[in-house]
């Protein structure tokens, strides 16, 4: 099971250890330290390291490394799972995850630990039981804390720990009762140099806020579920009401929580709401190239496509870029050869454009890769894959909530190559 | 206010001044000051040095303040024991508060502080908390156990501990249930061979019922456990995994591959007519596809076992290609780990998608990624037959662009491709020479000389490519000057008359001015093969080569199966068995697939049987867990040609004086074709096949006579006379026609008659004990004395003894109980069937990790190979291969032992001296003092 765990920022130094067996000493983090050094780029740390008389299997989140320390054969996946959890927690708990939060609260994240994991076993990691558990700080509560000494240990057992449903606490209480749900889409596509879709597909979210008093059971149905069929459940959702009726059926948790998540992946499915046309050249000896693109609305639904960024890593030859824009504006960072342009929103009567010329280092070869096109874009009131909520019943409670439901779609990993 | 404040130090004395504020009277500053310590804690500064004054902050009605004085005694606590101990009775009081919390929280802490004077305490208020009412204290009870198990075993054996956390499996709340799942499987992996966790139907039952309820870390060690039941049917087996199916689902992705685990493994015994195996398997491929859009980490742990999926079950993913499409950002070991899966699932429907990914990757700017795209272009061309066209001329394409790497990978993989498809695709070769002065990197260029060796022919100015390469000779690596070698010779082979020069310029390069012993050796072959007989060279050298096959960068099968068992573990992302890597792992716990059920297929699932044909009848380098896109050069360095028999020629030796003793090392198995000095006046006749190198290795002559029984030791005397009250036992251990039998003789030297004996063995290392009862018909009378064969078997329980063979044995009769101890030779328990495999020889050899290897020497031995293998044949030790290296014998032998675990031996034998050299090789060493010792007895007698 897990034996310790270190926190190491981006220049190298561990500010937080922690040991749930055995102390470990800090010499173990050298031969991440090496493998770290070996990757170059931050993000290309291999996950999983093995040492003579360790294994070192880390993330790579808010720019800090969670490298947990293990010495017996434990599922990789159950301490990845694991990490990620312990960063949520502390995004939940300061608002970021970051040296400096975690720094700032540095007895709470200890507390926190200590709770989450007890011998190497998950102990509570839902975030309604910790904050039963622990509580968040506030600024009023450390105001209150210091002045009448009483401490922000909750020293009651944490009612939803034992329960069958233990992500939810009792006794939860509003004089505002409200349930919104929002449907939120990104599309993963590569597109290729001619414009046709190499892969495509959509990953699909539905988080929930829900602020009901009491113990409220809810139903939530769909009016076309066949599109979700391959889908991630939160443990509250009972899965038998789902695979016979294709309803959503579920006492939720108190507050913020990801209710499913959903992949639709069949090709045809997959609308393709904005176009790209570039032209992108380097040309031999001049030590010059010429850079055109021109991004347009495609199968949008007849909603407005915005928030439109594009990236762009240009080859390392690349010194600068001079290029105008008809829309938006754009910046060339000449160290990590990012190009971004930030386009806004699409007017289908003038259709945004980026051209210009590009200066290379003189005397370079020309570039022989294709810089790939990264497109980040909106689309509110939508969800593309056509997932539509039909409505939502609330049984087990008398009061009659305020319910809402949102629909945006994003692009996720949304490539073009050129 | 924040904690940063904690972390700036005042002056000097930082220390000093905590201590004063730990003292102080108002319970805020206390608070604020340990709060300090702590975060001094966190950051590793050693503030050990104020362990009496936090301790002394612990009698205390405040729960934060408690908790942070558990913290800091968890951490200091080793380094204080006799602090510690002070605050032992503070724990004692708090495992009776009324507030659960307070009792699970010091049962909690009690459990982390690894002092053993304080775990003496812990064993009352642990077994109360595991009785408590309240669930949260015991299921925090059940992992306390496993702490304690960490700190002291027999401790906790002693005291019952495990039988209690057995029965928590019953209890009432999942939770509990899970925890004491998790606890035991921890525990049972200290400890392989005891039946810890005990599964029945029954008991699976229950854990299907809290796989339902508990928390996602609940399900996982559920369902881990799970997967280490064998169902006793088909049915029962489809009912586990219809009650699994549902946690496909989880948002937790260790859950769902946990669960794939579960499912890939009881699959394995369903019939595959069977509708429900259809569902299954469609059921499967979103949740994998699924783990593919988690964070990168995840990506890649899920990327190493679909591959293994893959191997096991490509029908699962076939349709799901473009998942495994490279997106640019994706960090690199992502990459590599998608583009080794799109080569496994390519097939002619989607080969021409894969070819044009590939061919975009080829472009984009990370070099290692480059390169394996590059190569994978050439693995595509050997897998799918009918894109080899596409293939080559995409490969054409890249070299155009000049690019160095890329045009040096597209050389090494076209090489393969020539190797697959002799004579198609040779039109490319004038483009590949244009590309001959950019190489730079050795692979490449030994895989163009390679080219230009074998195509000598075709190519008008081989003689003068190979010379330009030869002007460096000295400069290049082994591998370059290897191919050199091979390719001058080839070309000699093929252009006598312009190239004489050439080749005795080489071979006297590679024989006189090398110090490698393997280049040496490969000169002087050439050279005695091209000066006694060239038209043997030319059948040797020019022979047809095998062809290469896809298969070779596949995962062996037995191991595939094995790995299948461990999905979702380290073993899966390393893709090598526990047992070959994981320390600690104190026994060899060998897991396999269970056998299908209720269909006429044989036990091994068709999609994995052999493991490829071609690789049979080559009995060389099988990489069997190598790079999938692991370079196939090495294969023809590996593999000598395997040239057919040479019809009879006649050697002068004469002319081969100059090759000494070294030749036979490579002849193999071929005894002694050019022997050294003595008979060099005759003319030999040569007769057996020349240079098959490896393969010749285990061509040996299975005509071993087997005997009836292994080697039985004579009597010894056991129990002496006057220990046991006048009862005498000889005896010894035989083995016979696969069953083991304890052979005594009972004398009775006292005044009375002797009657109702009975016997008994302690646990022991193998587990063996009586078959049946000792039965001795008749009252022993005095002076009398009477010969029993009692049956053993080896299914009692096992304890490891020291020594291994100990065996505690208590006889009764009717004046008293008798003990005694013997040491029984371990050839008893070598089984019949321990003969393996020669390629799971090679296979296993490889993989047992050298450490494990241990040398004897067995002194004064006079007999010869055939005589040493016949005779340890008798005792179930099995000669798998025999090979002639230096004069010396070298047997390759293998035997198991009852509980399953193999060992591989290595037997030297030079024929003057009588002196043996045994290597053996085992997963778990610790038996082979003991083999050695079988060895010693069973050669000398």
């Amino acid at each position: 099971m897990i034996h310790s765990l270190f926190l190491i920022n981006c220049s190298g130094d561990i500010f937080l250890e922690k040991h749930w067996k055995s102390v470990v000493s800090q010499s173990v983090c050298d031969y991440f330290f090496e493998a770290q050094e070996k990757a170059i780029d931050v993000e290309n740390v291999p996950p999983v390291i093995s040492t003579p008389h360790h294994y070192l299997i880390s993330i790579y989140r808010d720019k800090i490394f969670f490298v947990s320390v293990i010495q017996t054969e434990v599922p990789p996946l159950f301490v990845i799972e694991f990490l990620h959890r312990v960063a949520d927690t502390f995004q939940d708990y300061f608002g970021e995850c970051s040296e400096t939060a975690i720094k700032d609260n540095v007895v709470i994240v200890y507390e926190l630990l200590e709770e989450m994991l007890d011998n190497g076993f998950p102990l509570a990691t839902e975030s309604n039981i910790l904050k039963e558990l622990i509580k968040p700080p506030t600024i009023l509560r450390s105001v209150v804390n210091s002045i009448t000494g009483s401490s922000n240990v909750g020293d009651t057992l944490p009612t939803g720990q034992l329960s069958n449903i233990p992500w939810r606490r009792a006794g939860v209480k509003y004089t505002n009762n409200e349930a919104y749900f929002d449907v939120v889409e990104e599309i993963d596509a590569i597109i290729d140099k001619s414009g046709s879709t190499v892969f495509a597909e959509i990953q699909g979210v539905i988080d929930s806020c829900i602020k009901l008093s009491g113990m409220p059971d809810l139903s939530l149905s769909f009016m076309n579920p066949r599109l979700l069929d391959d889908v991630s459940f939160h443990p509250c959702i009972r899965f038998k009401r789902w695979e016979s009726e294709r309803v959503l059926s579920f006492i939720p948790p108190d507050g913020n929580f990801r209710l499913i998540s959903y992949r639709v992946s069949s090709q045809n499915l997959v609308a393709i709401p904005v176009y790209v046309k570039h032209m992108i050249s380097f040309k031999e000896n001049t030590s010059s190239g010429r850079f055109d693109v021109t991004i347009g609305p495609k199968q949008n639904m007849g909603k407005t496509v915005e928030g439109v960024v594009m990236t762009v890593h240009m080859p390392k030859a690349v010194l600068n870029m001079n290029l105008t824009a008809t829309q938006g504006s754009y910046t060339f960072d000449p160290v990590t050869k990012v190009l971004t342009w930030d386009v806004g929103k699409i007017t289908p009567q003038k259709l945004p454009n980026l051209k210009g010329i590009v200066n290379l280092q003189s005397g370079a070869p020309k570039p022989e890769e294709n810089p790939s096109l990264n497109i980040q874009f909106k689309i509110q009131q939508l969800a593309i894959s056509g997932l539509k909520v039909n409505r939502l019943d609330m049984y087990g409670e008398k009061y009659k909530p305020f319910k809402g439901v949102k629909y945006i779609t994003k692009a996720g990993k949304f490539q073009v190559r050129t | 206010m924040t904690d940063s404040k904690y972390f700036t130090t005042t002056k000097k004395g930082e220390i000093f001044e905590l201590k004063a504020e730990l003292n102080s009277d108002k319970k805020e500053k206390k608070k604020e000051a340990v709060k300090k310590v702590i975060a001094s804690m966190t950051v590793g500064k050693d503030v050990s040095a104020l362990f009496p004054d936090v301790v002394n902050c612990m009698q205390t009605d405040n729960l934060e303040l408690k908790k942070l004085v558990y913290l800091y005694l968890m951490n200091y606590a080793k380094s204080q024991p006799d602090m510690a101990i002070m605050a032992v009775n503070t724990f004692v009081k708090d495992c009776e508060d009324p507030n659960p919390l307070i009792r699970a929280l010091a049962v909690r802490t009690m459990g982390c502080i690894r002092v053993d004077k304080i775990t003496e305490y812990l064993c009352e208020p642990l077994r109360k908390c595991l009785k408590d009412e309240d669930p949260y204290v015991r299921k925090t009870a059940a992992v306390c156990v496993a702490k304690l198990h960490d700190i002291n075993a027999q401790l906790v054996e002693d005291q019952g501990f495990l039988d209690t956390l057995k029965d928590l499996i019953s209890d009432s709340n999942p939770m509990v249930v899970a925890n004491a799942v998790a606890a035991l499987s921890e525990i049972a992996e200290s400890h392989p061979s005891s039946n810890l966790l005990d599964l029945n139907p029954q008991s699976i039952n229950k854990l299907l019922t809290a796989l339902n309820e508990c928390t996602e870390w609940g399900q996982i060690f559920i369902l881990d456990c799970l997967a280490n039941y064998m169902p006793k049917d088909d049915r029962e087996a489809q009912s586990i995994c219809e009650r699994v199916t549902p946690r496909l689902s989880h948002a937790n992705s260790a859950v769902v591959l946990s669960a794939v685990k579960v499912l890939m493994k009881f699959m394995e015994m369903l019939s595959k007519d069977l509708d429900y195996y259809g569902t299954l398997l469609k059921k499967l491929a979103p949740p994998l596809v699924t783990l593919l859009s988690a964070e990168p980490e995840l990506q890649y742990v899920a990327l190493r076992n679909i591959n293994l999926i893959v191997q096991k079950r490509p029908e699962i993913l076939k349709h799901e290609m473009k998942v495994f499409f490279v997106k640019y950002n994706d960090p690199i070991y992502v990459k590599l780990e998608k583009l080794d899966i799109m080569i496994r699932l390519a097939s002619q429907a989607n080969i021409a998608q894969v070819l044009a990914e590939l061919k975009e990757y080829a472009t984009e700017v990370d070099v290692d990624f480059v390169r394996k795209a590059v190569r994978a272009i050439g693995r595509c061309a050997i897998k799918v037959e009918q894109s080899a066209e596409r293939c080559v001329s995409t490969l054409l394409d890249l070299i155009q662009t000049k690019v160095n790497y890329v045009v040096q990978e597209a050389i090494v993989v076209i090489k393969d491709i020539f190797r697959k498809y002799p004579n198609k695709y040779e039109s490319v070769i004038a483009t590949l020479c244009e590309n001959l002065d950019s190489l730079d990197e050795p692979e490449a260029r030994a895989a163009m000389i390679w080219i230009v060796g074998e195509y000598a022919e075709r190519i008008d100015n081989a003689d003068e490519l190979l010379e330009s390469f030869l002007e460096g000779f000295h400069d290049e690596s082994t591998q370059v000057q290897l191919q050199l070698l091979t390719a001058i010779v080839k070309l000699f082979l093929k252009k006598p008359t312009e190239t004489q020069e050439l080749v005795q310029q080489v071979l006297s390069l590679a024989t006189q001015e090398s110090d490698n012993p393997d280049l040496r050796d490969r000169g002087y072959i050439y050279w005695r093969l091209l000066s006694t007989d060239p038209v043997a060279a030319k059948e040797v050298v020019l022979a047809e080569k095998p062809l290469i096959s896809e298969e070779t960068d596949l995962i062996e099968p037995t191991l595939l199966d094995e790995l299948i068992c461990y999905i979702g573990t380290l073993a899966s992302v390393y893709h090598k068995p526990p047992s070959a890597f994981v320390e600690g792992s104190r026994g060899v716990m060998h897991k396999s697939l269970p056998p299908r059920m209720g269909s006429d297929e044989s036990p091994e699932s068709p999609d994995t049987a052999p493991s490829g044909g071609p690789a049979a009848d080559q009995p060389s380098v099988i990489p069997t867990q190598g790079d999938l896109l692991g370079d196939l050069l090495n294969l023809h360095l590996g593999t000598p040609v395997s040239a057919p028999p040479v019809a009879t020629p006649t050697v002068q030796m004469g002319a081969v004086d100059l090759l000494g003793g070294g030749l036979d090392a490579l002849m193999g198995g071929s005894d002694g074709i050019f022997v050294p000095a003595p008979n060099t006046a005759a003319p030999t006749n040569v007769g057996p096949p020349l240079g098959t190198g490896l393969g010749d290795l285990f061509d040996l002559t299975g005509g071993v006579g087997t005997l009836s029984g292994s080697y039985v030791a004579p009597k010894t005397v056991w129990l002496p006379a006057m220990k046991a009250k006048g009862l005498e036992i000889s005896g010894t251990f035989s083995r016979q026609v696969g069953s083991i039998s304890m052979d005594l003789v009972l004398t009775n030297k006292a005044l009375q008659v002797m009657s109702d004996f009975a016997i008994q063995f302690n646990r022991n290392s193998f587990g063996l004990a009586p078959a049946a009862p000792l039965q001795v018909h008749a009252p022993l009378a005095p002076n009398q004395s009477v010969e029993i064969s009692l049956p053993l078997n080896t299914v009692g329980s096992v304890m490891k003894m020291d020594p291994l063979n100990n065996l505690q044995v208590a006889v009764k009769n009717n004046i008293d109980v008798f003990y005694f101890s013997t040491l029984y030779p371990l050839h008893i328990l070598f089984v019949e069937d321990g003969k393996m495999e020669r390629q799971m020889f090679l296979a296993t050899w490889k993989d047992i990790p050298n450490e494990n290897e241990t040398q004897f020497q067995i002194k004064d031995c006079s007999l010869n190979a055939d005589a040493v293998s016949s005779k340890l044949q008798g005792s179930n030790i099995f000669t798998i291969a025999k090979r002639n290296v230096e004069g010396q014998d070298m047997l390759y032998q293998s035997l198991k032992l009852t509980n399953g675990i193999w060992v591989l031996a290595e037997l030297r034998i030079q024929p003057s001296n009588p002196s043996f050299t045994l290597s053996l090789k085992c997963r778990a060493p610790e038996v082979s003092q003991y083999v050695y010792q079988a060895y010693e007895t069973i050669l000398k007698n």
